[in-house]
């Protein structure tokens, strides 16, 4: 190991180093390495089916790797956990689909979310407290939602689902978030609307957006990570990467 | 009462719905009018209760709390339990166990110790797990523990290794289909083909009399009741929440950090358990357990009668326990032959007709008739109360 890559592993809130994951032969994700700073918003584009989802799968203990590393706060091997137990570790994740609980209603939705003990005792029992209370209010001001607080999730738009659903990440209270395509579905001033509340989290959290919508991915004005074949074909500023020849080939080859 | 589900902690008195209240004031006025109407009426008044009826009602009660126990599962958390009946047989051979013994040297062979069919097969000893069911209280244990052990061991492999829907329904109808198998076999020590049947009486009181037959009608009451409270108490709590979270999506609830199999391993126990109570509380009311009660399709016809009354409401479940049952005895007796048939054609006919069954049916009516005649207040059900999932759902 070099020193650099050492000096990653202590600095950085996730490590991904030379990751595959392989399906029957096919593989998604082909010697995937990158890393993520603490309080750092990254966005990550890519082609269909260039292994971003799987990205997000590899990480969050949804797929097993077929190999490689994958170091969380430099300590964690998380290779080896479960979904529930990488989740209490503070890793939060939106699926690509919204996906909320439809039959509660969206305060439900956000206090099953909210941070705090998951068994089986605790929650027989559990009443909640004052500053739970508040804590949900706060969320459903940021996600604005407030005046939609007791209706079934089910009977939210698209936009308002997503919006739920990355309400319910921050109610988690996670270090590192992963979103994917957080604004696919949403009119031009829902995408408008999402891009300002991720840069409203950003720092607090670390943040990996997955998103098509180039528009959107310029807006949040982060450092840009390209995969294409399950591997990181480029990685700098929007404009950097938009000039990138093999980016170019990439998108217009296609 | 309070608004909305998530507000803070509230007795569980406000817990239930109206529904529920209906439920528990019905089964108080059974518990006690049934029995005042067997004991205290004189035969020729016309609200005398004959003791058969008295049986047959308490044997509605002990199917409605199996339904229960099966909506709990199926309705809350999406856990299709078609072995069911395998965990009220097994706490109806617990009961029956405890009867056998009861019996002593009253059988037709008049030894002591042993049941009459083991001295009919020449064993000359209790086998080992027949000690301590002369003992009521220890029999009782027995009735929960076993049923919750055995869902305890199936659940631990199965949810663990996330064996869900279809093929977790199918595995449940082997469980049930193997126990089946090992009870009809005489060397098992629980009366091959035949079960365990003649019994003569309960703590002291001979089954036979009309006030015992009272006693046991009073606490499949008691039993259905409490049972009722208890998954009350399940479903409006977070836990019941994050049932049917994990009913509705599982996976969006293993990444918020739930552990979902513990919930399921949870709840399938508690539900095996009152499975379990509720087949100690049939055996003394039919007078016999056999290997039949094992039978795949037995439990298939549990999940008819949580269909039919009303998946994921409880009181719904308990009334389809009993109006099956009630079409089950009357057709049954009228033409015996076309039962099957019409058991098969109501799955269907509700499946199809009425998804959400008699009382998810209801309620969307007494909902569209409230919104079209109230102010259009939008608090609706109560405490939690959630509509049951449509058929498939989660991820
Ligand atoms: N469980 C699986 N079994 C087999 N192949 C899979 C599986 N999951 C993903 N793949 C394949 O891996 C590749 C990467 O898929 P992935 O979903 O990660 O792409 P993506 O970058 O998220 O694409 P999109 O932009 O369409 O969401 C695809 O070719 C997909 O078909
Ligand atoms: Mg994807």
């Amino acid at each position: 190991m070099t020193t650099s890559t050492r000096d990653k592993l202590s600095t950085s809130i996730l490590y991904v180093n030379a990751v595959t994951v392989s399906f029957d032969g096919f593989k998604a994700l082909n010697d995937l390495s990158f890393t993520i700073d603490p309080g750092e918003m990254r966005a990550v584009i890519g082609p269909n089916g260039a292994g971003k989802t799987t990205m997000m799968d590899v990480v969050t203990g949804k797929t097993r790797p077929t190999s490689g590393d994958i170091l969380f706060n430099g300590r964690v091997d998380l290779t080896r956990l479960d979904e529930a137990s990488i989740a209490r570790l503070g890793i939060g994740r939106k699926f690509q689909r919204p996906t909320v609980f439809e039959n509660h209603t969206v305060l439900d939705n956000l206090e099953l979310a909210l941070a705090g003990s998951r068994t089986v005792k605790h929650s027989l029992f559990a009443r909640l407290s004052g500053e739970a209370r508040d804590r949900l209010d706060e969320l459903l001001t940021i996600i604005a939602l407030t005046d939609r607080r007791h209706q079934r999730a089910g009977a939210l738009s698209h936009g308002e689902k997503q919006w739920l659903e990355i309400g319910m990440l921050l109610a988690q209270d996670p270090d590192l978030l992963f979103l994917d395509e957080p604004a696919a579905g949403m009119t031009d001033a829902e995408t408008e609307q999402t891009a300002e509340l991720l840069k409203g989290i950003a720092g607090r959290h670390s943040i990996v957006v997955v998103e098509h919508d180039m528009a959107f991915v310029r807006s949040l004005g982060v450092r840009v990570t390209v995969l294409h074949e399950g591997a990181v074909l480029a990685e700098g500023s929007m404009d950097a990467v938009q000039q990138n020849p093999r980016v170019i080939d990439v998108y217009l080859g296609r | 009462m309070a608004t909305g589900s998530s507000s803070g902690y509230t007795p569980l008195l406000l817990r239930i719905d109206a529904g529920g209240w209906v439920l528990l004031l019905v089964l108080i006025a059974a518990g006690i009018g049934v029995p005042y109407a067997n004991q205290m009426l004189p035969q020729e008044s016309p609200w005398h209760v004959p003791t058969w009826l008295v049986a047959l009602l308490g044997k509605y009660l002990c199917f409605a709390l199996l339904a229960l126990s099966v909506d709990l599962v199926w309705g809350f958390c999406g856990i299709l339990s078609l072995g069911h009946g395998a965990f009220f047989a097994l706490g109806g051979y617990a009961m029956g166990m405890h009867l056998m013994r009861q019996i002593g040297d009253r059988g037709v062979y008049g030894n002591p110790d042993l049941p009459d069919f083991m001295v009919f097969l020449n064993w000359d000893s209790l086998p080992w797990y027949w000690y301590g069911f002369d003992q009521f209280w220890f029999a009782m244990l027995m009735v929960m523990l076993v049923p919750g052990m055995l869902a305890f061991v199936f659940g631990w492999f199965a949810f663990r290794s996330r064996v869900t829907g279809v093929y977790l329904s199918i595995i449940t109808q082997a469980m049930t289909y193997a126990l089946l198998l090992a009870f009809f076999r005489n060397d098992m020590g629980f009366g091959g083909n035949n079960g365990l049947t003649d019994f003569k009486d309960i703590l002291g009181f001979s089954l036979q009399a009309d006030a015992t037959r009272c006693a046991l009608f009073a606490a499949s009451a008691v039993a259905l009741g409490v049972g009722y409270l208890l998954c009350r108490f399940i479903v409006t709590s977070k836990a019941g929440r994050v049932l049917v979270a994990v009913r509705d999506a599982e996976s969006r609830t293993r990444f918020l950090g739930y552990r979902v199999e513990h919930y399921k391993l949870f709840v399938f126990t508690v539900s095996a358990v009152l499975a379990g109570i509720a087949g100690a509380l049939y055996v003394p009311q039919v007078g016999i357990i056999n290997p039949g009660e094992f039978s795949p399709a037995n439990s298939i016809e549990i999940v008819v009668w949580v269909a039919v009354g009303g998946r994921g409401t409880l009181y719904g479940a308990a009334l389809g326990g009993v109006l099956v049952n009630y079409g089950k005895t009357y057709f049954t007796a009228a033409m015996p032959e076309l039962w099957l048939f019409l058991l098969g054609g109501l799955f269907i006919a509700v499946t199809l007709l009425l998804p959400r069954g008699i009382v998810g049916t209801l309620q969307l009516w007494g909902g569209v008739l409230r919104r079209r005649f109230s102010s259009g207040d939008r608090k609706r059900g109560s405490h939690g109360a959630v509509a049951p999932a449509p058929a498939g759902g989660g991820e």
